[in-house]
């Protein structure tokens, strides 16, 4: 229920501090909640907080199963 | 304003100064104010004549009827990407007259400054609110200026009265919409509202969002000169597109469908309602204009609006249709369908 | 935007539509309840009932901490910004809700309170900064995602020695609210409710991993698939879902593997352990007091604790006797179900938890489909 972006960090600063970065758009948010975060990595951001890091390969992985799950039979056994 | 005596001891401090009570008080203070502030910015041949009251010629010949709007400009911050309170306040009710399918010909302003706003911010308002006058070819021909104590106002409230004309052929009207309708968005929504929150103090982001505030009546003088039966024009600003569309589907007792992959909207700026938790069907705009026009006319009118610089990326969004429960509803990006109803007030960012 | 369109592809919804319609068992309905007001948010935004087959039913949790959050409390933000004089900081989402007395944070600034909104807990902490001579009060209301935010701000000012800045704690728990529903006599014993499976909270489990549901779904044997905010996401998870049904298995399935895992945020978990306690009991609006429900802070930040910093004393504000949303937001009942739906009782002017933030279950329907109840409403 609470509402938080994806969004990927382009710049670390001072005090886990970080710009992060969705659609062009540009935001301050502080990483203090994470740890191993770098430049490149996407988290997700709530109320000005990086939550987690965003797992690119479990991403793609879920948008993969989208469209596979059509392919399998309803017990669950692919074709 | 009578004869006002030359030679001012020292002329205003525009770079240092401020106002202060004296400069409402109708006194030399105030004429200075007015001659070396104003006029200077603003100077046509009414405020030459130098009265209390604007004297103008006769309207225009062709049969109509004289078109009168009026609207305050309290936005914070005064300064913001794309545009300020003054351009604003000029374009505001420029549009408002236009919406009614009036040509725009003279403009009123009155200031009610703060005590202690300063007379370097005051002029950068004055001379911005001259230029979009200019550029419009609408002049101000009269004003007022008020001065409140401090903590009474926020830097300065400006309030504009256009007067335009609009002849007996042109009848745009919100009651005027009928089922089979199409309406049309004359450009990308969100713009203004998200680049007055870029620089609100606790929603800081360094977004590329500029307002989109302009005045549109020559691009609706285009569009009524194409020949499309246009029902209604309407600007959605502060009502936003979702009660903007609302009204008009209550005043003309019908519904409407939207198609949102159809609805313009700037990629950051949908990054920004993102980020927010906003809806940019409820974000303000100061630039856009919606209109609903017999369905056969709808390519017709697209065509006209995109041959101006300010309807570039207009689109057919959506029809009108029969529905005794004046629903407003979209088939959403996604497919499914939703309701896209008044806002109880304004949108707030939400956490959750 | 990266990571948010594509889960938001009408083509694969069709897909994923297809995909549930098949597996669907016609012989029987399912009954699943999303927790999180942002999947009740995704759901009707998107319209995702479009999509479903008629013997799925959504039934609308509880999961929006601004819904939950009794009047009572907001008196006492109420109270610190009008009588003693504090500066409030609040999130956007609680400015509106009606409170005691016609009042409301928004009715109370238009009255001279000094009531700031804030989009962090960090802004808060500036505003106290920036302000050393005023006392100032965050409102922290949220569930399990909001609360390591609040903590660090907690921490923060700790570490600064402040000494004008406390906190209104409202922080509530999402596993102790799903046990307190399927621990209600109608679910567990008597089955008058359906519930058959849950839709798993998105943010909140990023924090608490997946293993706090492991105990609802054994216990219970009820179905548990975390789900991210996406409308594919959802959708996904209702497949999930179907199959598990279909399979009788009752596990906890994780659909949001991007961002949650088992174990969750082990840094944000210790951080909150570190400055919060659990309270004996908290009233949830609409739910009564539930045990173990909610948090408040440890004596050893008593400092920033504002109902001790203020001497603050709780006094509970029944809802007006004609609201149904303690049975909404149990799915016991729908919305059109309540009889001030609607009427008295609209988003403008919301009367219970269910219509007063635009995800409470009522607030939701309202706005974006009201008109499937109503006959004859076509495009």
């Amino acid at each position: 229920m609470c509402l938080a972006v994806p969004a990927r960090v382009i710049e670390k600063r001072d005090n886990d501090q970080a710009i992060v970065e969705l659609g062009g758009v540009t935001k301050e948010i502080s990483l203090a909640l994470v740890d191993g975060v770098e430049v490149g990595d996407y988290v997700i951001v709530h109320v000005g907080f990086a939550l987690t890091r965003l797992d690119a390969e479990e991403a793609q992985r879920t948008l993969a199963l989208f469209a596979e799950m059509s392919e399998l039979v309803p017990d669950g056994s692919a074709p | 304003m009578s004869e006002i005596k030359k030679g001012y001891v020292r002329p205003l401090d525009i770079k240092h100064g401020r106002v202060d009570m004296s400069h409402g008080s109708g006194g030399r203070a105030m004429a200075q104010l007015i001659e070396e502030l104003f006029l200077p910015a603003f100077d046509n041949v009414f405020l030459r004549q130098g009265n209390d009251g604007a004297l103008l010629p006769p309207l225009p010949e062709e049969a109509g009827r004289m078109v009168v709007a009026t609207d305050a400009h309290v936005v914070a911050p005064l300064f913001f990407p794309g545009g300020d309170i003054g351009c604003l306040s000029v374009h505001g009710t420029i549009n408002d007259v236009a919406v009614m399918g009036a040509k725009p010909l003279y403009l009123a302003a009155s200031f009610v400054l703060e005590e202690g706003f300063p007379l370097a911010d005051l002029q950068r308002i004055v001379v911005s609110m001259a230029a979009a006058a200019r550029a419009a070819g609408v002049p101000i021909v009269t004003g007022d200026t008020k001065v409140v104590e401090r903590g009474k106002g926020d830097g300065v409230f400006i309030a504009t009265t256009g007067i335009g004309w609009v002849p007996h052929c042109v009848e745009l009207s919100g009651d005027r919409a009928r089922p089979g309708d199409a309406l049309l968005l004359s450009g990308c929504i969100g713009d203004h509202g998200m680049a007055i929150m870029s620089q609100r103090e606790s929603l800081a982001f360094d977004a590329p969002i500029e307002s989109d505030t302009a005045a549109l009546h020559e691009l609706i003088a285009s569009m009524l000169a194409c020949g499309a039966d246009i029902r209604c024009l309407r600007d959605p600003t502060r009502g936003w597109l979702a009660t903007t569309l609302n009204e008009i589907a209550r005043q003309s007792q019908v519904g409407m469908m939207l198609d949102e992959a159809a609805i313009p909207v700037k990629p950051a700026v949908d990054a920004a309602c993102e980020f927010l938790g906003l809806d940019p069907l409820y974000v303000a705009n100061e630039g856009k204009l919606v209109a609903v026009c017999a369905a056969s006319d709808a390519e017709r009118l697209l065509a006209a609006m995109r041959a101006h610089p300010l309807g570039r990326a207009a689109a057919i969004i959506g029809s009108v249709h029969a529905d005794p429960h004046q629903f407003v509803q979209m088939k959403t990006r996604f497919g499914g369908r939703r309701i896209v109803d008044w806002l109880t007030g304004e949108q707030l960012p939400r956490i959750c | 935007m990266k990571y948010v369109d594509e889960f938001r592809d009408g083509e694969l919804a069709k897909v994923l539509a297809a995909s549930i319609a098949r597996n669907v068992d016609p012989a029987r309905s399912y009954h699943l309840m999303e927790f999180c007001g942002g999947h009740t948010h995704a759901i009707s935004r998107y319209g995702l009932n479009d999509f479903l087959p008629p013997a799925v039913h959504m039934v609308h949790g509880p999961g929006c901490p601004v819904c939950v959050l009794p009047i009572g409390r907001i008196d006492l933000a109420i109270q610190l910004a009008l009588e003693r004089g504090a500066i409030l900081c609040s999130y956007g989402d609680t400015l509106r809700v009606p409170a005691s007395n016609g009042l409301s944070l928004l009715k109370a600034k238009a009255r001279g309170g000094n009531i700031r909104m804030v989009y962090s807990s960090a802004d808060a902490l500036k505003i106290a900064r920036d302000n050393p001579q005023r006392e100032v009060v965050f409102f922290a209301i949220g569930f399990e995602t909001t609360t390591p935010p609040t903590a660090l701000a907690i921490r923060q000012a700790h570490a600064e020695g402040m000494k004008n800045f406390s906190v209104l704690c409202n922080h509530v728990l999402t596993p102790a609210a799903i046990n307190h529903i399927l621990a209600s006599p109608e679910v567990r014993q008597y089955g008058t409710v359906p519930l058959d499976g849950f839709i798993g909270p998105a943010h909140v489990s990023t924090v608490i991993g997946s293993r706090p549901y492991e105990g609802f779904a054994a216990g219970y044997r009820k179905p548990v698939v975390i789900c991210g905010f996406e409308p594919l996401d959802v959708m996904q998870a209702i497949l999930m879902l179907v199959r598990q049904l279909n399979q009788g298995r009752a596990e906890v399935e994780n659909e949001f593997t991007r961002a949650v895992t088992r174990d969750g945020n082990l840094k944000a978990q210790a951080l909150v352990a570190e400055v919060f306690e659990t309270r004996d009991s908290f009233e949830w609006r609409g739910l009564g007091e539930v045990p173990s429900s909610a948090l408040q802070i440890r004596a050893a930040f008593a400092d920033f604790d504002a109902e001790r910093r203020y001497g603050l004393s709780y006094a509970p504000v029944p809802d007006n006797p004609a609201c149904e949303c303690g049975a909404i937001l149990r799915g016991l009942k729908k919305p059109q179900d309540c009889k001030i739906f609607g009427t008295a009782c609209t988003p403008e002017n919301p009367m219970g938890s269910c219509m007063v933030s635009s995800e409470g279950a009522c607030a939701a329907h309202y706005t974006y489909g009201r008109y499937k109840d109503i006959e004859g409403v076509t495009a």
